[in-house]
């Protein structure tokens, strides 16, 4: 996973047999990296661009907004919008919400998954294959195309309206991700490493947490961040099972600034800030692992 | 690490073997269950068990208030069927997806190979990229409904600046160009997941492969077209059906910004089925069929999955 990482070092020469021939390329040409860098960066922005149009309309005030033909820039610079709508609206109740869900669903996933995952990866055993598929399998199950079958079951259960569906069902849609990229991990850790360990009369549990786990941290972290950035961007269950507005995640809470009675564009978009940014850091550590990690197992 | 490893090699102890006979092969038996035991029961009781849910209601009679009314055959799927709009919804699915899935897939191979390029900050443009993945789609959304509005929106400004319109359009209240913008944020949100499985499979073609081609005299395209891109096939294979998938089940784009509208004209089968239980007098009963139809589909397409990964049983992975 993490071999598949290229270094940003300059490319060694491979063959040292034929170093008396001049190499052809050492570096690629400067023109071609100019190009290269110019469109890099004009595809850079254009990636950022509806997030830069979000920071700009949320630092409008609100006559700009109905402003015909309309300004790129604010005008005036309004930051206060970024201080109303934690005075005005009840987003703190909306993103503790969101991070009660994401954080507790992050948990209990990681609790799940870690134990199965290492299991898996260091033993046989008769039921693996079907545990595995199962886990292969539900990986593509998506929320949204099973939401008849889970607003029914909490119905069942009488959890509609509340956090612990959220969790519960974040938390387990996210559960087969978490347990490939671990197994993943675990898998590519040599088992010698442990024996080694239990020489030293370290326990399995020590064995563990002193040897695996360090080495898989990567894994970890990214089952961590992945599972807590889905949990945090789930709509289409909390917006069907919640109702009441103090227990709507921000996903749900956002839309409601714009309606047909009212339209807040800078508060929602204000607030979608709050929502995006902190998830987006949180990504970029992560982006080194995503590119193996995603497929884990599955191209190799 | 090393050293404690070394220094005590002595202290052998390995873990005493159970007991002996029949307990003995029982207790193999139950040995993964309490490490595998937890997350079998969590995925069987919130993924498993609503696909069951759903395959009962889609049978049942549902109240608009939620109430099961008992039993109702194959009502619900005779009901769905007889609804006017579900052809035009199907075919525009599959337009939705078979669109949305080729133009990601084909501007992702440019992404991924200018990814892969080496040039000063290559880091910054790969963070760019990854905006998109790590945001609510549904506030993206939002803000590409902002854009498009008629009179405020960004869009309509810079088209009217260029010369592409002469006077302010209300793109999305027409179903085809809501359509065709909505394709687009899909499109915008497919990129950057596609484009870094597409990274990650370049990376793993190694660099003597491209050396051997140029000895031999192979361009650039001559190279992309039979080194780059058939070492590409498994990657592309799952990029494009994962896709598939997720394309498939979006719903916060067209919920937000069309709402499916005017009517369901700018529904596909996932906003559809959503829109059948609970918008108006919903009724679940028949929206939970919609969704037993849709979740068949995506079956189909899980096993294709498990044929591009390779699924062999036991030895995976």
């Amino acid at each position: 996973m993490t071999q598949t990482v290229t270094p940003q070092t300059p490319p060694t020469p491979r063959n040292t047999r034929t170093h008396a021939a001049p190499r052809v390329r050492v570096r690629p040409r400067r023109g071609r990296v100019v190009i290269l860098a110019a469109v890099g960066y004009l595809v850079a922005f254009l990636f950022v661009a509806p997030y830069l149009e979000m920071v700009f309309t949320a630092l409008k005030p609100d006559r700009e907004l109905t402003k015909s033909p309309t300004t790129f820039l604010p005008e005036h610079w309004d930051f206060g919008n970024f201080v109303d709508v934690w005075k005005a609206a009840p987003i703190w109740t909306n993103m503790q919400v969101s991070l009660i869900v994401a954080g507790v669903a992050t948990v209990i996933a990681l609790a799940v998954s870690l134990p199965a995952a290492y299991y898996t990866a260091r033993n046989r055993f008769f039921l693996r294959g079907p545990f595995l598929l199962l886990v292969l399998v539900t990986q593509m199950f998506a929320p949204t195309a099973l939401v008849i079958g889970i607003y029914r079951e909490m119905v069942a259960l009488d959890l509609t309206d509340t956090l612990l569906a959220l969790i519960l069902v974040n938390a387990a849609f996210n559960l087969p991700f978490c347990i490939w990229i671990l197994h993943g991990y675990f898998s590519s850790i040599p088992k010698e490493l442990e024996e080694a360990a239990y020489l030293d009369g370290a326990g399995r549990v020590q064995a563990l947490t002193r040897v695996t786990l360090p080495l898989s941290l990567p894994g970890l972290v990214t089952a961590v961040i992945y599972t807590f950035i889905g949990a945090w961007n789930e709509y289409v269950v909390a917006l069907t099972i919640t109702s009441s507005p103090n227990r709507q995640p921000l996903t749900v809470a956002v839309p409601g600034f714009v309606t047909s009675y009212q339209e807040h564009w800078q508060y929602l978009f204000a607030t979608s800030l709050f929502a995006i940014v902190p998830v987006v850091i949180l990504f970029v550590f992560i982006e080194r692992y995503l590119i193996g990690g995603l497929t884990a197992g599955s191209v190799k | 690490m090393h050293d404690t490893i070394e220094a005590r090699g002595a202290g052998a102890r390995a873990p005493a073997p159970p007991s002996r006979g029949v307990l003995r092969s029982i207790g193999r038996a139950l040995a993964p269950l309490p490490w595998i035991g937890p997350s079998v029961i969590l995925i069987a009781a919130v993924v498993l068990w609503p696909v069951i849910e759903m395959v009962r209601t889609s049978l049942l009679r549902i109240s608009s208030s939620g109430a099961t009314l008992g039993n109702r055959g194959t009502g619900n799927y005779r009901n769905l069927f007889d609804e006017p709009d579900l052809v035009s919804v199907l075919l525009r699915t599959v337009v939705w997806v078979v669109g949305v899935v080729l133009v990601t897939i084909v501007v992702s191979l440019a992404l991924g190979q200018l990814l892969n390029a080496r040039f000063p900050g290559r880091r910054v443009v790969r963070w760019a990229v990854i905006v998109p993945w790590a945001a609510s789609v549904l506030m993206t959304a939002l803000t590409w409904k902002w854009m498009l509005n008629v009179y405020y929106g960004v869009v309509n400004k810079i088209l009217e600046g260029v010369g592409v319109i002469d006077h302010p359009v209300n793109w999305l209240s027409h179903p085809t160009s809501a359509l065709i913008w909505m394709m687009w944020v899909a499109v915008f949100v497919s990129l950057p997941f596609t484009s870094f499985v597409i990274l990650a499979g370049l990376q793993t073609i190694p660099g003597d492969v491209y050396e051997a081609a140029r000895v031999d005299g192979a361009g650039h395209f001559r190279t992309y077209f039979s080194i780059t891109l058939p070492l590409l096939r498994p990657s592309l294979l799952v990029a494009a059906i994962i896709n598939v998938i997720n394309v498939f089940n979006s719903f916060p784009i067209i919920y937000a910004m069309t709402g499916g509208g005017p009517g369901s004209k700018t529904d596909t089968s996932t906003t559809f089925m959503y829109k059948l239980a609970f918008n108006g007098a919903g009724d679940v009963g028949e929206s939970a069929a919609m969704a037993v139809v849709n979740f068949a589909l995506i079956l189909i397409l899980v096993l294709f999955y498990l044929r591009a990964v390779g699924w062999r049983g036991e030895t995976r992975p």
